[in-house]
């Protein structure tokens, strides 16, 4: 088992795949001759070629549309977003295309495409590139939408994603592109739509959560475990949809608590769908009301200091789980 | 202009009413505020206010006539005016709504109104006695959870409290409204109820057997209610877990109550004049049964243990509880490491605790943590009795006043006799009856020869 | 008969038969023209059921009439080649016959049954049939212009010989989409088909509103995205066939796109829901249209003129497609609902194929769906 980026476990996988099936092919905004924005697709060019890692214009709607058209012919286009802040550019291609044509065709027609690319907030750029539209994807059936926090997740969720029939939005993190971690080596190493990974156990408190959030949660429970020998469990989504809820009531059943924290702001985000599952599956289970944690309500900030405020943090998951167990902070 | 006084509703079940009386006839000059009738609804008989100033033109109900809400049951309005013609209300049973039909109907068709108003009362179409069967299957379905309601001991009003909590308490029989809650703003968690179940502080009260029916006698002490104080609320719910959660049995042995009363005589003759700082000091019996209940700990340990579910714990020292009865309740004070002070320091501190005790000044640290109790009612000469465990004991003693008694001593002569009796209850998941016996023999043996406590 | 009317009747029949030497039309034996013919009369004995049905309250939603417009269907179609695909958008019941779809899925769609075509999921404006390479069917306008230009890629990607004709309203050429596609579909010589069917009006906003170059046509916007543009009378079979062969030989054998504007014109509203199509437009205009340029008309006018058709196979022609419609109108009527369990199929590849891939958990979110009586507490 390698430790290698996360940044580097996603062109792993987008190398592999590429390798293994001669219809994927990778597309967008400076993926090819300029190695990727964010260096994800860094050397695939090379490698692969023109017909493989294919430039595109600025031109979403155009290339996303395009994509699904060649999904709909066999072709598994992974379309890169340079941010998902541009998808709403395609908006009308990417959910409303690609979530109905097999619906309604009667379910003639698949559409096997993954739209990949950093939907993160935290990097000073302002509100209009700083969007996590995971929980807008997921309320559209017909799509599913994964949010690997580790390298490996990200290696395993994007092959799986690309070997999937369905239309698959993977959603990363530009913060998270240099978090290095233990990546199996196995050109087979795919992570199942829908598992969610129970990260760290503990019995005090279920802190359920996905993406770079995962990452806060468990800094919060190394905290709370050696400061006040509080033991959270930390279960990482991973997947949106489908959504993992056996993991999650199995958890909460166990604790009595919940604790959901996300970037995605708080208005029917994905800490509304999971709240909603906990108290109809665990309310008896139930020792404290469901907490959430989100981003700050408003669009992001640009201002370093204040936008770091916006996200949830560390410490603020150690001040709602002490608040939530009634212990002194 | 008359004004047609109905039937009111007068309690919130209330669907029709029976005219028991009216307390004004026809041509009776009315103001508003006066009572006109007397009506008995589901609920009890009340009276029927006017809000009309007038002459009562017309009563259309009839005294026993059952008169739906909404209906009219007389009318009020100048002297020598007509009463309005109304369909008689005596006995009429419809629904408001149904009035509000009719009126409806009645306006739009007057002349098709007038003809039916002579034909014969019809009968209750068959959607309306639907409505009613309807309605009444309801009430009783109301009732019925009412009834479910007021027999769940874990609902609350005023109680916050997790919904794990609330299944835990309510699987396991505990009373919420008994159970301290530690969670944010004092809910009621996991933790609490099943510390309470531990602890058995939250046993429900049993439901009062309700009072035989007969006609009440006059009071002959005033009849008052009193706010349960948090004293007595405390008590309450430590003895009720006590008696629920430990099964007690009883032991009573009657010792020889002489030697303990000679002993403290001669001591107290000697002591009770000098100065406290030459030592002066009074015991009083009390002292020297608690002195004796801790020495015979020394010999029989297994009194001194706690039941902790899994474990139980046998503590190395005696911290000894006593009761203390205050004016309005029953405090146990504890002295800490009873087992390591002379009787000197056992009588000084027993009486520093009974005047905190009765000046409410105890802390709550001085109260909590005993490890054995001893309750003794001999002051009011009661000879035997039984206490209730003090949680988390194994046993208490209660000790009863020395009465003279004709015995037969070891030479066969009738004699005179002072006995003691000292009962023990004990729990009888730490400690068996053999144990308690053992005690119970043991503090006999010091009792009778006082003179070990002293060394 | 007077010089000045004879030269009027040869000019109109040099008009008639201009593309008639067309190769692909020189081609035609007299089956296959009058094979042409019937698919259009076809088309519109389809629409005119369907369009009674509708008002009999047999259907729900939209209805986008094509009656007027068959011939751009009809021909364009008829020169598919194995290798080449269609997509359209929401007016589609013509190029669904044309293709080949049968009456009574068609119908059975639009009456919202599970014999239709999408399983009574998809309705009158989202017909399917992938298996005679028809993508549809698409309710956006402008949405699947990027989607045939992905089709057409799929060709290319896949080194097959073909193209793709992907029909859109003139409404859709102000569509942001449309035009990135042009470009997308220029810079990357993708062999795409652009089909503007320009009926005049986008529901009832004529070019002169709606358009900056309204006197340019449309299909010259393909100057700016360095493409190859056309424009066809829509109204002559013959010049629809022969103008498409160009821009479909350009496109499977050079990879080069091309953008044809076929002028057409609508009998009916913008849909059945369109209550002013007869006051943004004049009783006259609809008429001129009616008598002069019926594309049925104008092929019959050919083909008897030629001698391919009489009168009587005209009317026999006519009473096979009436009584064609009419028995798919009975066929659906007579076909189920889809169960209401339908909703939710076809949501997913991965539901409807269990035990075919590593998806777990949870694909619908509904507590409890209308058809559980089982209540879990």
């Amino acid at each position: 088992m390698a430790v290698i980026t996360y940044r580097q476990a996603i062109k792993d996988a987008l190398a592999e795949e590429i390798t293994r099936d001669e219809n994927v092919f990778v597309m967008g905004e400076e993926v090819a001759q300029y190695n990727g924005a964010y260096k994800v697709t860094e050397g695939l060019w090379t490698r692969f070629g023109d017909k493989r890692l294919v430039d595109a214009p600025i031109s979403e709607a155009g290339f996303i549309g395009l994509a699904i058209g060649s999904a709909m012919m066999g072709l598994r286009p992974v379309v890169e977003m340079m941010f998902f802040s541009f998808v709403y550019v395609a908006w009308d291609q990417a959910v409303n295309n690609a979530s109905s044509v097999r619906y309604m065709s009667g379910g003639q027609i698949n559409v096997p495409l993954v739209i990949r690319g950093p939907a993160n907030g935290g990097t000073n750029v302002g509100a209009t590139h700083s969007h996590t539209p995971e929980n807008l994807v997921a309320n559209f059936p017909g799509l599913k939408v994964v949010c690997p926090a580790t390298p490996a997740d990200a290696k395993g969720l994007m092959k799986s994603a690309i070997r999937d029939n369905d239309p698959v939005f993977v959603m990363e993190s530009t913060v998270l592109y240099g978090e290095e971690g233990e990546v199996p080596d196995d050109e087979d190493f795919i992570i199942p739509l829908g598992k969610a990974d129970v990260k760290r156990k503990g019995k005090d408190l279920s802190i359920i959560a996905h993406g770079r959030s995962v990452l806060m949660a468990l800094q919060a429970a190394e905290e709370l475990k050696e400061k006040h020998n509080i033991d959270a469990e930390v279960v990482d989504l991973r997947s949106i949809r489908p959504l993992d809820e056996e993991t999650i009531i199995e958890s909460v059943k166990k604790t009595g608590r919940a604790l959901l924290v996300e970037e995605n702001k708080p208005y029917s985000g994905v800490g509304a769908q999971i709240s909603h599952l906990i108290q109809r599956r665990c309310f008896d289970y139930l020792d404290a009301p469901v907490h959430r944690l989100s981003a700050v309500d408003a669009p992001a900030f640009y201002s370093p200091p204040v936008e770091k405020v916006q996200l949830p943090e560390a410490p603020l998951i150690i001040r709602e789980t002490l608040d939530m167990l009634n212990v002194k902070r | 202009m008359a004004e047609i006084i109905e039937m009111p509703k007068l309690s919130d079940t209330m669907t029709t009413g029976t005219l028991v009386n009216w307390l004004k006839q026809e041509g009776d000059s009315v103001s508003a505020g006066d009572m006109i009738c007397e009506v008995e609804t589901d609920k009890a008989t009340m009276e029927v206010e006017c809000f009309e100033d007038g002459v009562i033109l017309k009563l259309y109900a009839q005294e026993g006539d059952s008169v739906a809400i909404g209906q009219p049951i007389c009318a009020v309005g100048e002297k020598g005016e007509e009463a309005p013609a109304v369909e008689s209300g005596g006995d009429s049973v419809s629904s408001g709504d149904d009035k509000a039909a009719q009126e409806t109907e009645s306006k739009a068709q007057p002349a098709q109104d007038e003809a039916s108003s002579q034909e014969p009362k019809q009968a209750p179409k068959p959607a309306e006695a639907e409505t009613k069967a309807e309605d009444a299957q309801k009430a009783e379905e109301q009732d019925v959870e009412d009834e479910e309601k007021a027999a769940d001991t874990t609902e609350g009003p005023d109680i916050r409290v997790s919904p794990l909590a609330r299944k835990l308490a309510k699987e396991k029989g505990l009373d919420l409204t008994l159970i301290k809650g530690t969670g944010p703003a004092g809910r009621i968690v996991r933790d609490d109820v099943l510390k309470a179940e531990k602890e058995g502080t939250a046993k429900p009260q049993p439901k009062q057997a309700p009072a035989a029916a007969s006609a009440p006698a006059a009071p002959f002490i005033e009849e008052k209610t009193f706010k349960v104080t948090n004293m007595r609320g405390a008590i309450a719910r430590a003895l009720v877990g006590s008696k629920a959660q430990s099964p007690h049995f009883y032991l009573q042995i009657e010792v020889d109550g002489k030697p303990i009363t000679d002993l403290r005589a001669a001591l107290n003759h000697k002591l009770t004049n000098l100065p406290p700082e030459q030592g002066g000091v009074k015991f009083t019996v009390n002292d020297l049964i608690l002195k004796a209940a801790t020495e015979a700990v020394r010999r029989v340990p297994a009194i001194n243990r706690e039941w902790k579910g899994d474990t139980i714990i046998q503590h190395g020292g005696v911290q000894l509880a006593f009761g203390v009865a205050i004016d309005d309740g029953l405090l146990t004070p504890v002295i800490r490491d009873a087992h390591a002070k002379s009787l000197r320091q056992i009588a000084h501190e027993a009486k520093e605790l009974i005047g905190k005790a009765r000046n409410k000044k105890l802390k709550p640290d001085e109260m909590s943590g005993s490890t054995l109790t001893v309750t003794n009612l001999g002051m009011f000469g009661i000879s035997d009795f039984y206490g209730i465990i003090n949680p988390p004991n194994a046993a208490i003693l209660s000790v009863g006043a020395t009465v003279k008694t004709p015995i037969v001593d070891e030479n066969d002569n009738i004699t005179i006799g002072y006995r003691m009796k000292v009962g023990l209850s004990g729990d009888h998941r730490v400690i068996d009856g053999a144990v308690g016996a053992q005690y119970l023999s043991a503090l006999k043996d010091v009792l009778e020869t006082p003179s070990v406590m002293l060394v | 008969m007077s010089t000045e009317t004879q030269d009027q009747a040869a000019q109109a029949k040099n008009d008639l038969f201009a593309h008639a030497k067309a190769p692909v039309n020189q081609q035609l034996t007299a089956e296959q023209k009058i094979k042409l013919y019937t698919d259009m009369v076809r088309i519109r004995k389809f629409e005119q059921a369907a369009l009674q049905s509708y008002q009999k309250g047999k259907m729900g939603g939209f209805l986008h009439l094509y009656i007027g417009q068959e011939a751009t269907a009809v021909g364009t179609i008829s020169l598919m080649d194995d290798n080449d695909h269609i997509i359209t958008a929401y007016r589609d019941h013509g190029h669904a016959l044309a293709v080949g779809m049968t009456m009574n899925e068609c119908m059975a769609e639009l009456f919202g049954k599970f014999t239709g075509c999408s399983k009574g999921k998809g309705g009158s404006m989202h017909f399917f049939a992938p298996d005679k390479r028809y993508w549809g069917g698409h309710g956006i306008v402008g949405g699947q212009t990027p989607l045939g230009l992905g089709i057409a890629f799929a060709l290319k990607y896949k080194g097959l010989k073909g193209c793709c004709l992907t029909y859109l309203g003139d409404g859709a050429i102000n569509q942001g989409p449309f035009h990135e596609s042009l470009n997308l579909a220029s810079l990357w010589d993708i062999p795409v088909v652009y089909i503007i069917e320009n009926n005049r009006y986008s529901m009832g906003t004529s070019q002169t509103r709606s358009s900056a170059h309204p006197e340019e046509g449309l299909a010259a916007r393909a100057e700016a995205y360095n493409m190859e543009w056309d424009k066809v009378d829509g109204s002559n079979l013959y010049e629809i066939r022969a103008k498409t062969a160009v821009a479909m030989e350009r496109a499977r054998n050079e990879s080069r796109p091309m953008l044809l504007e076929i002028d057409t014109y609508r009998y009916y509203g913008h849909s059945i829901a369109d209550a002013n199509h007869k006051k943004y437009r004049t009783k006259e205009e609809i008429e001129d249209y009616q008598n002069n340029k019926d594309p049925i008309s104008v092929f019959q006018q050919i083909l008897i003129q030629e001698g391919v058709l009489d009168e009587e196979q005209v009317k026999e022609i006519d009473s096979t497609a009436k009584e064609e419609a009419k028995a798919s109108i009975e066929f659906a009527d007579n076909s189920p609902f889809p169960p209401a369990q339908e909703l939710l199929t076809d949501v997913y590849w991965a539901t409807d194929n269990p035990g075919q891939h590593n998806n777990q958990g949870r694909m619908f979110f509904n507590d409890r769906l209308p058809w559980d009586d089982e209540y879990q507490a």
